[in-house]
């Protein structure tokens, strides 16, 4: 009973995480059809920036709040002084198809020189602002701390505002409509372009925040950020690219595999687990779980 | 004159640069053949990419797992099976095609990002499996020894000379193989899968099944340079194969063109130079530990942002629009 009960709220706590990373990188799917694999490097940078205001300041939650605004505007930034020169550069022929792909690809690899420049390769350790020691239940401690229970709480509050962002105002309106169809945006005079920027700097703030619930349980340096990625992606396919709803969806199904097969079968089978429902997602519905869209394959 | 077909031409081409590669390596020191060994891996890892990302037009970021599997096949072969090297090798390609193919099945068919991916969590979770079989070794790995030169070639017959000789003729086996390939009916129905998949599937090709045949294909040659890595660090461990393996493949392959096979030499070149120009600027300008540990990283991402950006289509097609203004 009280393996079941670990297993759930692991479960939980490593699906609001993922749920984070993968909400990132749907909101930068929806607004440019690109998967941004430099994610991990913006968020382990924003991490790191979250970091030293923790030091500087006392305070974890000025960290987080400066690492969310920093991942904000760094995600803007991409956005506007990277991401749309390249593609008013690469225009035509065949490089066009992997040119998303390569050039994100390039941007992790800078961020994580540019961290490995400033901070080295050195693993650091960003301390937790309440106890990570587990609660006890019925007399034994299972493994799931307050700090835990502040993740999850985080994640979810972050979900809720991102919902009513997007379903009650005009802005949210305007960020469906530029993902939906940008031309008949374009025409209804939606900012397109700046809607765009927008969808990139808020997944930048969703990275950060990732970052900053996730360091605490592990450690800090420049890859810390690369096996989040690969789970958020995997957690959008499962839930379909193209939703928020199923990203979340997409990372608890994903958390909830992984924390069963691992407490109940074998503690290796993190990797293995996730790659496979990775390919079953794939193999079965394409499309993903919670997208009534066209499939994705050829 | 005798009028040659492309095929004898290609075949002749082969046999002049293994000649004229046996002669070099005759005349130039150890490092220089080691350093060679390594261009002719890279080259051929390369040409693995080149051929699924130019000539059929997917994109892979799993091609470390790919030639890791390779490489366990190989090493596996040599340290309990006993069998020759050059057949651990034969095996090495053999296994990672398999594997591909199987692979392929699930994924080749999935369209750029979604295939980017899934191969970069191959990338990422394939290693971790190493530490859950014994036989594999975990960390530590096992060793991959192909043995001294016979001993007929003389006494002054290095390893290095060796490992040059034995990774140039079997990158150049299988490039004459692949360049074979890609100029058969194959070739040509991979090139219209990438130009226009909705033609070629209308003009009756099964676009599904020869993706996953360019996917093992490519898995295998994969698989054989991973053999060949492994020989030249005389060891496999899933720290051999990091995700920044791909990365740097792929870079090999932007820079080099990757819709051409001719240049594959070329990529590997600057894949064996980077670590060699980040070393001489550390030793120059001096830097802390993270510096010199980040800088080959930070060069090979700048070189693929500015290979896409200024030579999308690789320098021979700079060349040519170079010649075409002139």
């Amino acid at each position: 009973m009280i393996k079941f009960i670990t297993a759930i709220l692991t479960a939980l706590t490593t699906g609001a995480i993922y749920a984070l990373m993968s909400t990132a990188l749907v909101l930068v799917w929806r607004s440019t059809r690109i998967i941004n694999f430099a994610q991990a490097g913006q968020a382990v940078l924003s991490t790191y920036i979250g970091y030293e205001v923790t030091i500087r300041s006392g305070s974890f939650w000025v960290g987080v709040i400066s690492a969310m605004i920093f991942g904000a505007l760094l995600g803007a930034a991409i956005d506007r002084f990277f991401m749309r020169p390249i593609f008013k550069r690469v225009q035509g022929g065949p490089i066009l198809m992997i040119a998303p792909v390569v050039a994100t690809l390039g941007l992790l690899g800078i961020i994580q020189a540019i961290i490995g420049f400033k901070w080295g390769l050195t693993y650091q350790s960003l301390v937790a602002p309440v106890s990570t020691d587990g609660f006890t239940l019925f007399g034994r401690v299972i493994a799931f701390s307050p700090f835990n229970l502040l993740v999850v709480v985080f994640a979810t509050v972050s979900m809720l505002l991102l919902t009513i962002l997007f379903q009650k105002t005009n802005i949210g309106l305007a960020l469906r409509a530029s993902a939906h169809s940008p031309e008949i945006a374009k025409l209804s005079g939606i900012k397109v372009d700046f809607i765009r920027t927008l969808g990139w700097s808020l997944a930048g703030a969703a990275g950060g925040l990732a970052g900053m619930l996730y360091i605490p349980s592990s450690y800090l340096y420049p890859n810390a950020m690369d096996v989040l990625l690969v789970f958020g992606f995997i957690a959008a396919v499962i839930g379909g690219l193209d939703s928020l709803f199923g990203a979340v969806a997409g990372a608890m199904i994903l958390g909830f595999a992984i924390s069963f097969a691992t407490s109940y079968v074998s503690e290796k089978l993190v990797f293995p687990m996730a790659f496979v429902m990775l390919v079953v997602v794939l193999l079965v519905k394409p499309a993903g779980l919670f997208s009534g869209k066209k499939s994705r394959r050829d | 004159m005798i009028k040659l077909s492309p095929t004898k031409k290609r075949t002749l081409f082969f046999v002049a640069l293994g000649w004229a590669l046996l002669l070099i390596g005759d005349r130039i020191g150890e490092l220089l053949q080691y350093q060679g060994s390594f261009v002719a891996m890279y080259a051929l890892a390369i040409a693995s990419i080149i051929l699924l990302t130019g000539y059929s037009g997917q994109l892979s970021l799993g091609h470390s797992a790919l030639m890791a599997v390779g490489a366990y096949a190989g090493a596996l072969s040599i340290n309990n099976l006993h069998l020759h090297p050059a057949i651990a090798l034969v095996i090495a390609t053999f296994v990672a095609g398999v594997f591909g193919l199987l692979l392929g099945f699930g994924v080749a068919r999935l369209s750029g990002p979604y295939l980017a991916g899934t191969t970069l969590a191959l990338a990422v979770s394939l290693p971790t499996l190493a530490n859950q079989f014994p036989i594999l070794g975990g960390e530590q790995g096992v060793v991959f020894d192909v043995g001294l030169p016979p001993a007929r070639f003389g006494e002054d017959f290095s390893m290095y000379k060796w490992f040059f000789w034995i990774s140039c003729l079997a990158v150049l086996i299988m490039l004459w193989l692949i360049s074979n390939v890609v100029s058969s009916r194959y070739g040509r129905t991979f090139r219209a899968i990438r130009d226009n998949e909705t033609a070629a599937a209308l003009s009756g090709l099964n676009t599904g099944r020869l993706k996953v045949l360019a996917f093992a294909i490519s898995s295998g040659m994969a698989g054989l340079a991973g053999g060949l890595l492994v020989m030249l660090i005389s060891g496999v461990s899933p720290s051999a194969f990091p995700l920044s393996l791909s990365f740097s493949l792929l870079t090999g392959a932007v820079v080099t063109g990757v819709y051409s096979l001719k240049g594959v030499m070329l990529g590997g070149l600057v894949l064996v130079a980077i670590p060699e120009i980040a070393d001489s600027i550390v030793t120059r300008i001096g830097g802390s530990e993270g510096f010199t540990a980040t800088l080959p990283g930070f060069l090979v991402s700048a070189l693929l942002i500015l290979a896409v950006l200024f030579t999308p289509n690789g320098p021979g097609a700079l060349l040519h629009s170079f010649k075409k203004h002139n």
